[in-house]
């Protein structure tokens, strides 16, 4: 699913903030416990105020059924109109329920109990507007089978015109014996239990009132605390990040004794150790590097003077013996030598210093082919072998620093002359949108397992035995992998004895892009159809960074 | 051998001996007039002294160091200089080019090398007939070696005479800083561009009115320059 954007925000911030998701869980689990507090409190408070209330009801009725049967017993014998006794009697009962807020419901007489007289006028008599329904049949039943006193709950309803609200109540039932008639009726007290409705209600709204605070409080305790730990981890954070960029003076700031003040001391007594020891290995490197500078640039004025009596030398050997001539002329080769490992050295002093710098530029790596290849003729020609471009028939162009990439495929070049043993080598040339490879191919005596990785080591030989005829430094393949590195590509080398080897040079089309694949099988066609694919020890990796 | 003086003279200011000495054996035998000057103290003296056609310098002197003896002589003439460094990757080539040097060459430099830097910048175009050629507002009197806005004279160095002249012989054709240096520099192959760099800069602050707009000599993203229109 994908998350909009302020949805996927807050995701964020969740995950990242523990101030977020401790002040969330503490309100939550806060907010559970006191919800069951309230419940439990709310319960144990309406059943006390109930059972108070029906217990009081039930002993109001009782006591006021017991003397509304003594005063119908005691009235004079002559009294035989039942109707009006009771009349007289309910509302004697209801004028005292006005005053102590219960409303009277008489009813019956039960059946089979009344001779007749009551129950012409019969019906019911009622406090004003209480509807009979208020009683539940199931009391009605019970009251009118069982003498005594029986009581429920139920709910208080009025005529509908009378403009007042349905209550809860409590309702007591109990037999009057109506000695006129010989008749037995019912009697129903209800009690309606508003005020202890309004009690509830207020208990109800303070505790969530209660509730409410007590949550905001621990919502609000909760993020102070947190924050108090919280801020001193992000100033942390926020300086080890300063720290990792490199400004390496960078302190967290310490106040108080506490552990988190601690925790700053020590950061800090760890900044200060890194930054001394950078600052001395930084120092190293630079006297270092300073030195093997200064070796090579003090040893550039003597040579000079060297090589121009060298050729001053070689120029006059006409006119000397042929031994001396002979030397003159081996002092001549070898001074081009020194001078070649010199600026070879220079070069990866430059670069371990890393202060090597590319001057980037539009190339077409197919006219820098070309021009490899046309520049190292004579030296293969002198070889008996051809160097030959595969052209790609497009321009394979890619932003790289000219003379750096020029430098890689002439080593590359060359290096495939001394090992070709006379057979052609081939420059392949390809592209696609992110990157662009080339890659140079010889059918001389391969490399041998594992070899493909230590040609890129300085001085390495494949066979020290054998004789290097181009004069090489062997520092020709170092400064090629570094240069490759230099622009975020790669060099990689394929060897089989016997089968040749071929150098792979990808780089991307972009300065600083990403290289996720080249263009060109470092293992080359031909060779891989000979012999079923196995992984090779120095596949894709061997020159990578 | 040829005869000594006639193709020049050559002031060398270096600090060390032997090389010095070499040097000078080198361009007596090429047949130039060369003279050794130990220090840049003494460089300015020795150079209005012996008037030479060309200053060989290096440029990590002891007391005036190279760029400054550089700086001085140019104020005062027009007169070729090549530098002599051990470090050409650094800041201080392009440092002595700015600060008037016409060509450097990095030691160790093979005699052959140094005599054919120095021929291309003492060689005279003796074949210049009458010619007179228009750069944007520019009128230049090849054969004269002079160029003048309207009644005004604009002193240029031999070397970015020639770059001008160079560049207003086709006015059509864009250069590349590689077919520059071949031409006004005589580099037979690949060499530095930042010769070319430098030295149109400097070219532009004489000869341009505003040189952050150049008219006369304009640049061509990605290949090279060519003249403003006349």
């Amino acid at each position: 699913m994908r998350l909009v954007g302020p949805l996927r925000r807050a995701a964020t911030f969740w995950r990242r903030s523990i101030q977020a998701r401790v002040v969330v869980s503490t309100l939550v689990l806060s907010a559970v416990v006191v919800t069951l507090v309230g419940w439990v409190l709310m319960r144990q408070i309406t059943d006390g105020l109930v059972t108070s209330k029906t217990n009081n009801s039930v002993a109001e009725a009782t006591r006021g059924a017991y003397e509304a049967q003594s005063r119908l017993e005691g009235a004079p014998g002559t009294e035989f109109d039942s109707a009006a006794q009771l009349a007289q009697l309910v509302a004697g009962i209801v004028a005292r329920g006005d005053v102590q807020g219960y409303d009277v419901i008489l009813d019956g007489p039960v059946a089979g109990t009344s001779e007749g007289g009551a129950s012409a006028s019969g019906g019911t008599f009622n406090s004003p507007d209480v509807l009979t329904t208020s009683v539940p049949d199931r009391l009605r039943d019970i009251v009118e089978t069982t003498p005594g006193t029986s009581w429920t709950y139920t709910t208080l309803a009025y005529e509908q015109g009378s403009g007042r609200p349905d209550v809860p109540a409590v309702v007591v039932g109990s037999q009057v014996e109506v000695p006129s008639d010989g008749g037995t009726y019912t009697l129903y007290y209800l009690f309606p239990m508003t005020d202890e409705a309004e009690t509830l209600g207020l208990v109800r709204r303070a505790l969530l009132t209660g509730g409410a605070l007590l949550l905001l409080l621990v919502g609000g305790l909760t993020w102070l605390v947190t924050r108090q730990v919280v801020t001193p981890v992000r100033m942390a954070r926020r300086v080890a990040e300063r720290l990792a960029s490199g400004r390496l003076e960078e302190r967290m700031q310490v106040r108080g004794d506490d552990d988190i003040a601690r925790l700053g001391t020590s950061f800090n007594q760890m900044a200060a150790s890194l930054q001394k020891q950078i600052r001395q290995l930084e120092e190293l490197s630079r006297v270092q590097r300073r030195f093997v500078s200064d070796v090579s640039h003090e040893l550039r004025t003597p040579l000079t003077t060297v090589r121009m009596a060298g050729d001053v030398l070689h120029d006059a050997r006409d006119r000397f013996d042929p031994v001396t001539a002979r030397a003159a002329e081996l002092l001549q080769k070898e001074l081009d030598r020194f001078e070649l490992l010199l600026t070879d050295l220079l070069e990866i002093s430059r670069f371990d210093a890393g202060a090597a710098v590319l001057h980037l530029e539009d190339v077409n790596l197919v006219d820098l082919a070309h021009r490899v290849a046309e520049s190292t003729m004579p030296l293969a020609e002198r070889r008996g072998t051809r160097v030959v471009v595969r052209d790609p028939g497009k321009p394979c162009v890619a932003e790289v620093d000219a003379r750096r990439v020029e430098r890689i495929v002439r080593n590359l070049v060359t290096n495939a002359v001394d090992h070709a043993e006379g057979r052609d080598i081939e420059i392949l040339v390809a592209a696609d949108s992110q990157s662009t490879a080339l890659a140079v191919r010889d059918h001389g005596v391969g490399l041998r397992e594992g070899q493909a990785q230590m040609v890129f080591n300085r001085f390495w030989r494949a066979d020290p035995a054998r004789a290097r005829s181009t004069g090489g430094t062997g520092l020709g393949l170092a400064i090629s992998l570094e240069d490759a590195h230099l622009h975020g590509g790669w060099l990689q080398a394929w060897g089989e004895p016997g089968r040749g080897a071929q150098f792979r040079l990808t780089l991307p089309r972009r300065a600083g892009d990403p290289l996720t694949m080249s263009p060109l099988p470092l293992v080359p066609a031909d060779a891989r159809r000979r012999r079923a694919p196995r992984p090779t020890p120095h596949d894709e990796r061997a020159g990578l960074p | 051998m040829a005869e000594p003086g006639n193709r020049g003279r050559v002031l060398v200011v270096d600090d060390d001996a032997a090389l010095s000495e070499m040097l000078t054996i080198v361009l007596r035998n090429e047949g130039f007039e060369p003279r050794v000057c130990p220090t840049g103290d003494q460089a300015l003296a020795d150079f209005r002294d012996f008037r030479p056609d060309l200053v060989l310098l290096d440029l990590m002197l002891p007391g005036k160091d190279g760029i400054d003896v550089c700086r001085e002589i140019r104020a005062e003439s027009g007169v070729p200089i090549v530098m002599l460094t051990a470090k050409s990757d650094t800041i201080d080539v392009v440092v002595g080019l700015e600060s008037g040097a016409d060509d450097y060459v990095a030691k160790p430099f093979k005699p052959k090398e140094l005599v054919a830097r120095i021929r291309a910048r003492v060689r005279r175009h003796d074949d210049a007939g009458p010619e007179t050629l228009t750069i944007g507002d520019l009128t230049i009197d090849v054969a004269g070696h002079q160029v003048t806005r309207g009644e005004e004279r604009i002193s240029l160095t031999p070397l970015e005479f020639d770059l001008l002249v160079c560049l207003a012989r086709k006015p059509w054709q864009v250069f590349t800083r590689e077919v520059l240096l071949e031409q006004v520099w005589g580099y037979r192959h690949a060499a530095d561009t930042r010769l070319v760099n430098v030295h149109v800069q400097r070219l532009r602050s004489k000869v341009e009115h505003d040189p952050e707009n150049p008219e006369i000599v304009l640049t061509v993203r990605g290949v090279g320059y060519k003249a403003g229109a006349s």
